[in-house]
């Protein structure tokens, strides 16, 4: 659905469809990985799984590493399946592209998904859930976006790696900045 | 005590306006369109003080779990999120006359109205939650990744762009009159003052309000 308002908001023009679609494309992963980011944490919630959660011994961290990598995993699949309909539909080369991409939407998704697993476990025990998390979450994560969207451009026009070193540095930072807050301060949210 | 820091702040303020506004010199191409710095520079200041603030408070709630903490964190990000909003306004009048619009999309436009939108965020998580310590431990957490997060969106946004001139009070050399200097460091003393004056009252107000609650 996504895809057709798009191409109805730019209409047939290739060159402008091609300058926008960086942009889109991450559109396109951050309202499916909202989606899935919300619910991380909502069928613990409605069968009182959460309290077994509390309960179970050991380290609280293992329960958010453990819901980053489920979380990251499924982003993956969801992207993978949006690249390729994005490829189909706007006729992109992907091939050639692919190696780059692919390394640039890893590091993305994981910033992503790191923030978004601490902040599902937040905002599942608040009122207006739905409305909180995207409010929160997007902010936090404008510097991602800036970061996996430049990136993304320059990847498929064809430029190597090295030329967009800078950003990929930003997000791998980013990636071992939200991680490692995320783990040390989940503990924190998991208490009651 | 709280009296005699609101006398000084005012003080210096109403001082720091005389000088900024009536002593410094004109600037010789801007005009004085380009007082409004002497409102606009330490604004951002005590924007970035009361969020590394809010961090520092975050930090010693989570492990030592005193309430004073939590309130100075709260209060903290509201002062914070106060002159971050000045900080957009004045900038955009002083942009206005002089690069000829309101806004635009430049890296330090973009990095300060991100950081107002996450603060802003953080007030909202607050006024979400009823439960006094959940939130407190909740709001502790964003506390720490917003303010982990602002380099970040500082370099992100940097390498995006940049139009701003470059900070003209740490330059090497003398660029700018000891005056106007003075005015500025003037202005940054008393809007420090200023921010913590807002802090003490606005920590005894949430101080009394969960003593009436409780």
């Amino acid at each position: 659905m996504l895809l057709f308002v798009f191409q109805f908001a730019l209409g047939p023009d290739r060159e402008r469809l091609a300058g926008t679609l960086p942009g889109l494309l991450w559109l396109g992963f951050i309202l499916s990985g909202l989606l899935g980011l919300g619910r991380t944490f909502l069928v613990e919630r409605e069968n009182d799984c959460w309290e077994g959660l509390l309960l179970a011994p050991g380290d609280k961290s293992a329960i958010y590493v453990g819901k980053l990598v489920g979380n990251i995993l499924l982003m993956l699949v969801i992207e993978t399946i949006l690249l390729v309909l994005f490829g189909f539909f706007f006729n992109l080369d992907l091939a050639s592209a692919l190696p780059g991409l692919a390394v640039v939407i890893a590091l993305g998704t994981v910033a992503f998904a790191a923030v978004g697993t601490l902040f599902a476990a937040m905002t599942a025990q608040v009122r207006a859930r739905e409305l909180l998390f995207p409010v929160l979450l997007l902010p936090v994560e404008a510097p991602v976006l800036l970061a996996t969207v430049k990136a993304t451009e320059a990847v498929l026009l064809g430029e190597t790696l090295g030329s967009v070193a800078h950003w990929l540095k930003l997000l791998a930072a980013a990636d071992v900045v939200y991680v490692a807050v995320g783990v040390l301060t989940f503990d924190f949210v998991m208490e009651g | 005590m709280r009296t005699l820091l609101g006398g000084v702040t005012l003080a210096g303020l109403v001082g720091g306006l005389v000088m900024g506004l009536g002593i410094a010199p004109r600037e010789m191409t801007q005009g004085n369109v380009q007082r409004i710095m002497y409102l606009h520079v330490p604004s951002v200041w005590v924007a970035y003080l009361a969020f590394a603030v809010v961090l520092v408070a975050s930090i010693v709630y989570l492990v030592r779990r005193a309430e004073a903490a939590d309130r100075l964190a709260h209060a903290s990000a509201e002062v914070g999120v106060l002159f971050t909003g000045l900080t957009i306004a004045t900038g955009s009048i002083w942009g206005k006359p002089t690069w000829g619009t309101w806004w635009t999309w430049d890296a330090r436009l973009t990095t300060v109205s991100i950081l107002f939108v996450m603060y802003l965020g953080y007030l909202l998580l607050r006024g979400m939650i009823d439960d006094r310590e959940r939130g407190a431990r909740f709001a502790a957490v964003l506390g720490i990744v917003a303010a982990f997060n602002i380099p970040l969106v500082h370099f992100s946004v940097l390498w995006w762009r940049t139009l701003h001139q470059p900070p003209s009070l740490m330059k090497p050399g003398p660029t700018m009159p000891g005056i106007i200097v003075a005015a500025l460091l003037v202005n940054f003393a008393a809007f420090t003052l200023l921010y913590v004056y807002f802090v003490s009252r606005r920590t005894r107000v949430l101080r009394l309000e969960a003593e009436a609650e409780a």
